[in-house]
């Protein structure tokens, strides 16, 4: 029987990856992120995991001792968060284009300087176009379930590509919350073992991260960004048969309220709860309000994204991310341009807020919404607000 | 051996660009780099073979009347086998030209 345990978020997350039986953990570790690889460390110490664990002296080397561990063909785990992420980031893009099933825990956090171990989605934002698949999850329960599911879609043989599953820092990574633990015999079923056809054998030798000249760097690429498009299959598949096999169901883009709403609200990760609590209360007080939260980021979910909010007249997007001098929140800049076309589309409107662990509370929500719905009728001179600055 | 590299669609890259065959770098048309070609007098040639031992592309070869020659597949037009020539029987020409 499944069994419903009170635990931190993070080691239910370290927990995930010994239930999907990871063969290789190499991590450092960074704040928020600790708790994950710390635990996995004392996993595979008591022998609970039977697992490869390489401590490593920078995420640079974590990440790099990954791309080998996963080109030998074991399954393998890492997490990190903010900083350390930063410091990853040339191999991320090796991962991908390599097509190495690595799975990881991104405990979201905002980037330095000013120095911050707090949450938010500055990190993500950075290596949006790494190439790999981006899952943001919302509370604990999500963040066991998709690094499950993690597993599985990374290593199908359609797929072969890395995936980060994103966990909003200390709102998630540090809360104890109840989580229903799968048994395990229930894990192995949904997660087969890994065949790597092309692994690193010195009996079936093959040459790997090879060097390409101007004349076939193009073709490559097409090939790379076609293939994470076609993806998006086989994540639905894999959700649709988690939520057959556990009861759990989980989407590229999520609705609350939002099928006929006129006003609509969108966010990412841990705040959309509390955004479904302020659409509650203004519901509540009679106005036509519902959430549109994306889960899956990239591949970008365009068609469902689009038939999400096609009947809102406002779109009001809250990003936890800048993009500096440009046009103000990625999320909000990319959401206007998968609407930019269609012919019946919301007025989209930009709020950037939660920055570095600033809290945006239930009033906080039902603030934005009020401001965003005067925005679009009244229009603004700034192209984003920043919610909550002290003026 | 597969498709020379200026034939390779997108469709051909393989699993995560893994090359599964030994050997294909020979396919690597260095040639393209270079701006000037080697010409040849060969009436001058003793066929000493310095320049094949010179060439840091290793792309000269003795042709059907034993007199050397780069590849010029290969080729990258360094003019190392024009200058170490002793009887000069190598010079170097602008490719426009």
């Amino acid at each position: 029987m499944a069994e419903r345990v009170g635990i931190e978020v993070s080691l239910a997350v370290a927990e995930a990856a010994m239930m999907a039986n990871t063969d290789v953990v190499a991590a450092y570790p960074i704040t928020p992120q600790t708790h994950i690889v710390e635990h996995l460390a004392e996993l595979v110490a008591d022998g609970a995991l039977d697992a490869a664990y390489i401590p490593v002296e920078s995420e640079h080397s974590a990440m790099s001792a990954c791309l080998g561990a996963s080109a030998a063909g074991a399954r393998t785990f890492t997490a990190t968060a903010g900083q350390g992420l930063e410091l990853m980031h040339e191999v991320l893009y090796v991962a991908s284009n390599m097509q190495l099933p690595v799975v990881m825990a991104v405990a979201n956090r905002a980037l330095s300087s000013p120095l911050s171990v707090w949450g938010d989605h500055s990190d993500v934002m950075s290596v949006r176009d790494t190439g790999w698949i981006q899952i943001f999850v919302e509370n604990g329960q999500e963040s066991l379930d998709n690094v499950l599911c993690a597993f599985r879609i990374a290593e199908d043989p359609r797929v072969l590509l890395p995936i980060m599953v994103h966990l909003d820092g200390f709102y998630l990574s540090h809360v104890i919350e109840p989580i229903v633990y799968p048994e395990q015999s229930e894990v192995d079923k949904f997660i087969p073992p890994f065949k790597y056809a092309l692994r690193l054998d010195t009996d079936n030798p093959v040459s790997m991260g090879t060097f390409a000249p101007p004349v076939v760097y193009s073709e490559t690429k097409k090939a790379q960004e076609l293939h994470l498009r076609s993806t998006k299959e086989v994540i639905l598949e894999c959700w649709r048969e988690f939520g057959k096999q556990f009861g759990r169901n989980y989407c590229p883009v999520e609705s609350y309220h939002a099928e006929d709403a006129s006003i609509l609200m969108l966010t990412m990760g841990s705040f959309s709860e509390t955004a479904m609590t302020a659409v509650d209360k203004l519901r509540g007080e009679g106005m036509d309000v519902g959430l549109v939260r994306l889960r899956l980021w990239r591949p970008f979910p365009f068609e469902e994204l689009r038939e999400a909010v096609k009947n809102a007249d406002v779109l009001i997007v809250l990003d936890r991310a800048i993009s500096y001098g440009g046009p103000g929140g990625p999320v909000c800049s990319e959401i206007r341009s998968a609407l930019y076309n269609e012919v019946k589309k919301p007025k989209v409107v930009g709020f950037v807020g939660g920055l570095g662990g600033r809290d945006i509370t239930v009033a906080g929500f039902e603030d934005i919404i009020k401001k965003g719905l005067d925005i679009s009728q009244n229009g603004s001179e700034e192209e984003f607000e920043i919610y909550g600055v002290r003026e | 051996m597969t498709k020379r590299e200026n034939e390779i669609t997108w469709k051909d890259v393989g699993v995560g660009g893994i090359v599964e065959e030994a050997g294909n770098a020979s396919q690597y048309e260095s040639g393209t780099w270079r701006s000037q070609r080697p010409t040849y007098d060969f009436s001058r040639c003793i066929k000493c073979g310095l320049c094949q031992l010179f060439c840091p592309e290793g792309c000269i070869e003795q042709n059907a009347e034993g007199y050397f020659e780069a590849n010029m597949y290969y080729c990258k037009g360094c003019g190392i086998c024009a200058r170490e020539c002793w009887t000069k029987v190598i010079t170097m020409v602008e490719e426009e030209e």
